[in-house]
């Protein structure tokens, strides 16, 4: 179980051949999802209703399904996870009108039941990670992951603000100014280790979301592996038997 | 008990001929004994294309064929129907599954001979097959109607397009629209869950019933029927059942282990057999940022990159497909097996391998120059594979040998001094030794008895 | 080919226990296929309870519905029309209710929790059409004996007021009712019962 578990851990981390974000992935910024960490799942679903859901759904997952998964009876469901009067069996879609959303972000914030299979969990780690001060973008901010991002820095306030250092750096055709790293100007809320991890528990809570079906197919799937291993010793048996007539 | 089971039997065989088709084909069909690792792939295919019709008419009843709700229905298979991630994981799996099971079972048919004559229909109908499990995986690729799906399907079919005058009319046609839209997702659904698995189900009942008229190839090469007892069975044989009925089923499975591996640890095997840009719907607008097909597609799909002229490109794919088609007649060399071939014969295969291979990893990686014209030299092996092939068949005069050194890397160098352009005339010359280097190989080498003579076949089965 | 070398016993056991292993696990594959013929998290979402607000009904109103995919009805009798039920009971199949056809709360002549409101699944106990709701009394139609009640024009079916089935009719069971129960005066919750009702 233990190392099924750690398999699937190691897939997740591994991305896939195909990577179609923009911007490209920061080798310093490394996350390790723990599917079987359900206070941390837990976290991250009361993060993604309290600080993302005001924009993006999930329009795939239903409330009660993530009760289920993570060990919430109903009755919290209510209370902690649906601020907008659903029933705990709807899926957790949001009623941001198309207008409204491209008046205020020029697109429709994505639906994002899907994007830690379509991206991967790094690339969320990273992105929620690398905010940092930008005055001329419109929300002042602008992002490393992922350049010229047109969401705001929803996790400010937790977070505090980072400002980038850039160096100039000769790629060959002039040099560009190219950022090294970041530092926390302004501190927020939280120190940043109790940041971290709530952006662990983020990832991890929408690698989960992406695919419910992950926390029982590993388990599931080990009892069918043993099956096939006794079974595999009869047929194999069997096999030997017959065949002595012949060698 | 005994007595009553015999009855049934009797009953039915007065009816309809039972007991003839279990002895033609299992209890009395004599296989050769020293069937080894490579003759599992037939009946594994059998046994995935069962898994696929399965698990496929399962998905088919929570599906919706419609470009609003088909991606929609993908997750809510994987979410809300009752063990609908397994259903699906299986026939996602399976699909890339059928692919391995067949490169593996044609490359057998190739090591050992087994499309030589009296096998050259088996080998004919096997292709057909091949070609429409082409067809139903990358029409049943585009139902999830991911962006990836959507991007792949218009991709392919635009090579339609290519076809000239009448081309672009061809390919709207097949669409059903000017675009890939919800009429062609709808055609690609009729034809993937009903036309093609059955044309399947018949090329596999035809596929079978040839190999069991002219009776099964073996690692050696040789014909089994040359050599009976009194009774008229051969001396090198074993009925099918239960010898291969038993060891088919152990092969299963320890199949079945490594596709469970995958089903319930790797669905995606780190995104090769579910890619990441086909967890985001299809968008008309948003092309990702650069399309693969899936990895049985990616060998062909070099080839169709490897010429930068859409039109020679996609001739170019089309020719190594075709070209597996006529191997019967291409290679006319007396000997099947390839232990009993020559030692270039064996570097041949080897290439080939290694060009099949490497074919599939530029396929899937964008085109640098450097992979771009490492792709060319590779489709260039690839042919260069069948070109050897057709040379081994019978020992040749030198004149033969320079008329074929002269002609082929003629037309190669031609073709680089066309292409050539400035700035990079390094990288084309040294992608230009590929070729030479391995024509040269195969030309003179055939003239050096180590190198190219086969050796003597033995009369019966060695084991 | 066997010679006398084989161990019949060993063979035979060997092909019993791998059919048998292997059949066992043929069995248990087939179940993924089965559950997923089941209702989906979707199917039963939409078979949640609902609530419905009777605040404003008529007397002999009726009102339509649906719950998991089925016609309900709730229908607000007169207290005449409750006073005749009892008056029936001779000419009908199940008076007392006794096929299990409702919750026990409904066990009663007049087959509700409150006998000003009756709430039925709209679906005849014969072959599954809808009947059709005639308060009237003595109809041309239906004829001097009909009181009022439910009646299905596929096959003649004729159940009372409170959808208790006739003797001499297709149909052989009461009206179902469903579970429910009142959340306030004037609503009703169809799907859930009564907090007092045993499980």
């Amino acid at each position: 179980m233990k190392r099924a578990l750690f398999l699937s851990v190691l897939c997740l981390g591994s991305a896939g051949p195909a990577f179609a974000a923009v911007g490209a992935e920061l080798p310093g910024y490394q996350v390790v999802v723990d599917l079987t960490n359900r206070a941390s799942l837990q976290r991250g679903a009361k993060y993604f209703v309290n600080y993302c859901m005001g924009c993006h759904s999930l329009q795939y997952s239903r409330y009660s399904r993530i009760g289920e998964d993570l060990g919430l009876d109903m009755q919290m469901v209510a209370d902690n996870l649906i601020f907008n009067g659903r029933r705990v069996s709807e899926r957790m879609e949001i009623s941001m009108s198309q207008d409204d959303a491209e008046r205020w972000f020029g697109a429709k914030p994505p639906d994002l039941s899907m994007l830690a299979r379509q991206k991967g969990a790094t690339y969320i780690y990273q992105y929620l990670m690398t905010f940092y001060i930008d005055e001329d973008r419109p929300w002042g901010v602008n992002n490393w992951r992922f350049p010229f991002t047109t969401m705001p820095h929803v996790l400010w306030r937790e977070q505090g603000l980072q400002r980038a250092e850039w160096e100039e750096v000769d790629n060959g055709n002039g040099s560009k100014p190219v950022i090294t790293g970041l530092t926390l100007e302004t501190p927020g809320l939280k120190t940043p280790e109790e940041y971290e991890q709530l952006v662990v528990d983020l990832t991890s809570f929408l690698v989960y979301v992406s695919e419910p079906a992950r926390l029982t197919r590993e388990s599931v799937g080990t009892w069918v592996l043993l099956f096939l291993l006794i079974l595999g010793g009869f047929a194999y048996f069997l096999k030997r038997e017959y065949w002595k007539d012949v060698h | 008990m005994k007595s009553l089971f015999e009855g049934l039997i009797g009953w039915i065989d007065a009816r309809f001929p039972l007991m003839q088709l279990w002895n033609d084909h299992l209890a009395k069909y004599y296989a050769p004994k020293n069937f080894n690792f490579w003759y599992f792939f037939g009946s594994l295919a059998l046994l995935v294309l069962v898994i696929q019709i399965i698990t496929g008419i399962f998905l088919t009843m929570h599906y919706k064929p419609d470009a609003e709700l088909a991606f929609a229905s993908l997750e809510y298979i994987r979410r809300d129907v009752p063990l609908g991630w397994l259903i699906q994981y299986m026939h996602s799996t399976g699909a890339s599954f059928f692919f391995i099971v067949v490169y593996l079972h044609m490359f057998r048919g190739i090591m050992y001979g087994s499309f030589k004559a009296p096998r050259e229909l088996i080998w004919l109908l096997g292709m057909f097959l091949y070609m429409t499990l082409m067809a139903e995986a990358f029409m049943g690729y585009l139902l999830p109607w991911g962006n990836m799906s959507y991007w792949g399907a218009q991709v392919i079919v635009n090579l339609f397009s290519t076809i000239p005058w009448v081309g672009p009319d061809i390919a709207i046609w097949l669409r059903g629209d000017f675009a890939i839209s919800d009429a062609t997702l709808t055609r690609f659904f009729a034809l993937h869950v009903s036309a093609i698995p059955l044309a399947l189900l018949a090329l596999v009942a035809l596929h079978i019933m040839a190999l069991h008229e002219v009776g099964s190839n073996n690692p050696d090469g040789i014909e089994i029927k040359e050599h009976k007892d009194a009774d008229g069975k051969p001396l090198d044989g074993v009925p099918f059942h239960p010898y291969y009925t038993v060891k088919d089923i152990w092969g299963s499975v320890a199949f079945l282990f490594l596709f469970a591996l995958v089903v319930f640890f790797a669905p995606e095997m780190g995104g090769y057999f579910l890619e990441p840009d086909n967890f985001t719907p299809a968008n008309p607008l948003l092309t990702p940022e650069h399309i693969v097909p899936v990895w049985y597609f990616t060998p062909f799909y070099s080839v169709l990159r490897a010429i930068p002229d859409p039109q020679f490109g996609a001739l170019a794919m089309l020719l190594s497909i075709l070209v597996l088609f006529f191997l019967p007649w291409i290679d006319r060399n007396p000997v099947r097996s390839v232990r009993y071939r020559s030692l270039l014969y064996k570097i041949n295969l080897g290439v080939f391998v290694v060009t099949f291979a490497a074919l599939g990893y530029l396929g899937f990686n964008p085109p640098t120059p450097l992979y771009s014209e490492l792709a060319l030299r590779f489709s260039e092996w690839y042919f260069l594979f069948f070109i050897a092939l057709w040379f081994f068949s019978r020992p040749r005069r030198n004149m033969e040998r320079l008329l074929t050194l002269v002609v082929v890397l003629g037309l190669i160098s031609l073709y680089d001094v066309v292409r050539v352009e400035p700035g990079h005339g390094m990288l084309v010359f040294l992608g230009w030794l590929m070729p030479a280097v391995f024509v040269a190989v195969m030309v003179f080498g055939s003239g050096i008895e180590k190198l190219g003579r086969d050796l003597p076949v033995p009369d019966r089965l060695t084991e | 080919m066997p010679d006398d070398t084989v161990d019949v016993g060993r063979r035979r056991f060997l092909t019993g226990s791998t059919a048998l292993v292997g059949g066992t696990g043929a069995a248990v594959a087939m179940w993924p296929f089965i559950a997923s013929m089941a209702p989906s998290a979707r199917a039963r979402t939409a078979g949640a309870p609902i609530e419905v607000d009777i605040g404003q009904m008529e007397w002999g109103q009726k009102i339509d519905l649906i719950w998991r995919k089925q016609p309900i009805w709730i229908i607000r009798r007169t207290p005449e029309m409750v006073a005749a039920l009892e008056a029936e009971a001779g000419y009908l199949r199940d008076p007392h209710s006794e096929q299990d056809q409702q919750p026990e709360f409904a066990r009663n002549s007049h087959r509700s929790l409150n006998p000003e409101f009756l709430v039925l699944v709209g679906i005849c106990t014969h072959l599954g059409c809808n009947p059709t709701y005639r308060p009237d009394a003595a109809p041309e139609d239906l004829g001097p004996e009909w009181q009022g009640g439910f009646f299905c024009a596929c096959h003649g079916s004729r159940f009372d007021l409170s959808g208790r089935v006739y003797d001499h009719v297709p149909a052989n069971a009461n009206l179902r009712v469903p579970p429910y129960r009142f959340v306030s005066d004037t609503r009703i919750l169809i799907g859930e019962m009564p907090e007092d009702a045993p499980a």
